[in-house]
């Protein structure tokens, strides 16, 4: 009797296993996390997630508020290193190379890799010091043109020069909440990184601004690869290729979108996306 | 009796609280209690209020009003033959005699009539002060019995003292403006005296300061010149040094606990910073004296210059020193209300943590910054004890940090020290020194509050 006891207590427990869906049509992998486990002092708020992200396409975190999904995407530019107390285990590949290695700088990272905040939070400057701002602080304009060129043409990327274009050098916060996000996503990608985090891009947003922003990632799919956390499951079905539930701290279920909105694998992901809980 | 009658007037009201409770708590208690306006406490704190405050009042202006009542009395009550042919002023020194034999103290052999009338004096002390007590009590019975009928279910006792309790604290208020109003007013008097003396443009904009005159015809002293320019420009030498000193470290301090300090440097730098805040300026001032002085002084001729032994180096320093803890702190708040989101935008674009505080952190909380440093000038210029002790007295109109100067602190000090008199310039030059150095510290605190007040509705 004892024997069997133990042998069911080596078994990993269920919760902490995740459901795997691949894509019909597999792209290569651009981010890859291998158990990343993250501690904020004694408390564990991730149980070892471990997910392929592909490359040029959006890949949505959903579930319920705490379940760790912003604290995962935080360890993808390592953001979570600001946090006092807080421990990140595990392996995480951007390219294959290992982003938490001692050789690596945290600051040309957060160049590759740029997030977008829940709140708008351009900076108490001019609009085109707001996005000039990355540039400038990686050198990477030679000049005051061709540092105009960037502006402008991230300004393009974020479909929000023609609205601006005549106020370029007004305070970015006079800006309204949906022109503020988009700001603040051209000023991501200014210095053009390779990944976009986006952490409830549009919570903050009214619809019809988040209705651009939608449009706007789907645009941005073809040159970066995009991790978008959001509350809404529409939001998610719409704009993402892959969606990953998370609940409690563990990585539920991930797979293609639509197969996890309309055939989930797992009981959980079902009542979540039917309303059930959460 | 006014030690007792406060004793008296707590005691009814810790009674009048008790009563007005327990019998609010009667009907509280009885059918139909959900009708109850208030709770039981709040029926004893209407009682109590009303039966304290009025008392209490009464009691104020009682002890406030009985002296000079029983100083009529008595000056009336001298004979006729003593009072007539004698002027007020004779009179008054009759009425402090009586006062003076009174309280016990005896000087000479006074006269029979000042006797007596100190005896009568002593009664009627006596018996208005323990009027003072009956009446103060009786007010209080009456109030008591009075309120007592109006507690009711439906009275709105926790509204009435809530009214009461506002009105308190209005007049509280009230006491602090009136309190500065009537600062500034006789500020703004016996310096309207001094320009009748001294032209205000000779006073403004002359350079020459020698304020020493003789004020009795035995003395000698010079003619004297009421210039303010160099007592001024020593001010602003003093502060600016003191500011030099103090921007620098208190801001970088200040960056550095907020961005790069853990936790542990922190709990050990900021209480640190706290206890300098709390050193006296007086014990400033002898470090200045007795440490700084010597050792610019020392240092100076070792490289050949000349230095004042107080120099207004000295003085600015420790000064400097003093309004550290004013700008560090202020600074901290600042940095520290510029949103997190924006700190987290810069790192999350790869700045570095230098890059964020300049580019990001700084500009943001630039306004708070500012404000915390014009408090910290305008508590310079204000700043008295150390210049007292470390700053020269002689104006000299100089922008030499080695050289000894004044400031308008030491100068109203050393004009109200020995004879004064209220109808000599050099009294009066001390109150024109005063209101101008109100109205300097006034604009940079008005200044000050503007500018940190703009910055707080850029993120609220």
């Amino acid at each position: 009797m004892a024997d069997v006891a133990l042998a069911t207590r080596d078994v990993p427990t269920p919760e902490f296993q995740t459901v795997r869906t691949p894509d019909p049509h597999p792209r290569p992998t651009k981010v890859k996390a291998d158990n990343v486990k993250v501690f904020y002092g004694q408390k564990q708020a991730l149980n070892g997630v471990s997910i392929d992200i592909p490359v040029k396409s959006v890949t949505a975190f959903i579930g319920p508020s705490g379940c760790g999904k912003s604290t995962f995407l935080r360890c993808l530019n390592r953001m979570n290193d600001t946090i006092d107390g807080c421990r990140v285990e595990g392996e995480i590949l951007l390219d294959n190379r290992d982003i938490y290695d001692a050789s690596l700088d945290v600051v040309e990272l957060r160049a590759r890799v740029g997030m977008v905040f829940q709140k708008p939070n351009p900076f108490p400057k001019s609009i085109f010091d707001n996005v000039a701002y990355g540039p400038k602080i990686h050198g990477l304009a030679r000049s005051k043109a061709e540092l105009e060129e960037i502006v402008v043409s991230s300004l393009q990327k974020a479909s929000l020069f023609n609205e601006v274009k005549d106020r370029l050098h007004e305070p970015g916060t006079g800006l309204s909440g949906g022109q503020q996000q988009r700001l603040c996503i051209a000023r991501t990608i200014a210095v053009s990184p390779d990944v976009i985090l986006m952490d409830e891009p549009c919570s903050a947003l009214d619809p019809i601004a988040t209705a651009k922003v939608e449009e706007l990632i789907d645009e941005l799919r073809e040159n970066f690869t995009i991790v978008i956390v959001t509350h809404s499951m529409q939001q998610a079905a719409r704009v993402s290729q892959r969606t990953a539930f998370f609940h409690l701290g563990t990585l539920v279920e991930e797979g293609p979108t639509d197969h996890v909105f309309t055939n989930p694998s797992e009981r959980r992901t079902q009542d979540y996306i039917t309303g059930r809980f959460g | 009796m006014v030690g007792y009658s406060l004793l008296l007037i707590v005691i009814l009201s810790l009674v009048a609280y008790y009563v007005g409770r327990g019998s609010a708590r009667r009907f509280a208690g009885g059918a139909g209690s959900d009708k109850v306006h208030s709770l039981p406490g709040y029926h004893g704190a209407f009682i109590a209020v009303w039966v304290g405050i009025p008392a209490f009042v009464l009691v104020v202006l009682w002890a406030s009003f009985q002296g000079a009542m029983l100083d009529n009395l008595v000056i009336s009550s001298l004979p006729q033959a003593f009072t007539d042919g004698k002027s007020p002023a004779e009179l008054n020194l009759a009425l402090s005699e009586i006062r003076n034999l009174a309280s016990g103290r005896i000087f000479g052999e006074p006269a029979p009539e000042i006797r007596a009338a100190a005896e009568r004096l002593l009664a009627w002390q006596h018996i208005a002060s323990w009027a003072m007590v009956v009446v103060a009590a009786a007010l209080m019975i009456l109030v008591l019995v009075f309120a007592r009928t109006r507690i009711a279910p439906r009275f709105r006792a926790r509204n009435n003292v809530e009214r009461v309790l506002s009105a308190l604290m209005v007049f509280c208020s009230v006491v602090a403006i009136l309190t500065t109003v009537g600062i500034i007013v006789s500020l703004l008097y016996e310096s309207i005296a001094f320009f009748r003396l001294v032209p205000i443009h000779e006073f403004l904009f002359g350079l020459k300061w020698e304020p020493q005159i003789a004020i009795r015809a035995d003395q000698v002293a010079g003619a004297g010149a009421f210039g303010a320019v160099p007592v001024f420009a020593g001010t602003l030498l003093i502060s600016a040094i003191a500011l030099i000193v103090a921007i620098p470290i208190g801001l970088f301090t200040a960056i550095y606990l907020v961005e790069y300090a853990d936790d542990r440097v922190r709990n050990v730098v900021k209480p640190i910073m706290e206890i300098l805040a709390g050193i006296p300026t007086v014990v400033f001032g002898f470090f200045a004296v007795l440490t700084v002085a010597p050792a610019i002084r020392e240092a100076g001729g070792l490289m050949g210059i000349a230095t004042s032994p107080n120099s207004a180096l000295a003085a600015g320093f420790v000064m400097g020193i003093m309004i550290i803890p004013f700008i560090s702190s202020l600074s901290d708040d600042a940095l520290r209300s510029v949103p997190r989101a924006m700190r987290d935008g810069s790192l999350a674009m790869g700045a570095t943590a230098s890059e964020t505080m300049t580019k990001v952190l700084l500009p943001a909380a630039l306004p708070g910054i500012m404000g915390g440093i014009l408090l910290a000038a305008s508590r310079a210029i204000g700043e008295t004890m150390i210049v007292v002790m470390a700053a020269g007295l002689i104006a000299t109109l100089t922008i030499n940090p080695m050289d000894s100067v004044t400031t308008v602190t030491v100068q109203i000090v050393s004009m109200l020290i020995g004879d004064t008199s209220f109808d000599s310039p050099k009294t009066l030059a001390a109150f024109a020194l005063g209101l101008v150095l109100f109205i300097v510290t006034l604009g940079l605190n008005i200044l000050a509050l503007q500018i940190v007040k703009k910055y707080r509705e850029q993120y609220e």
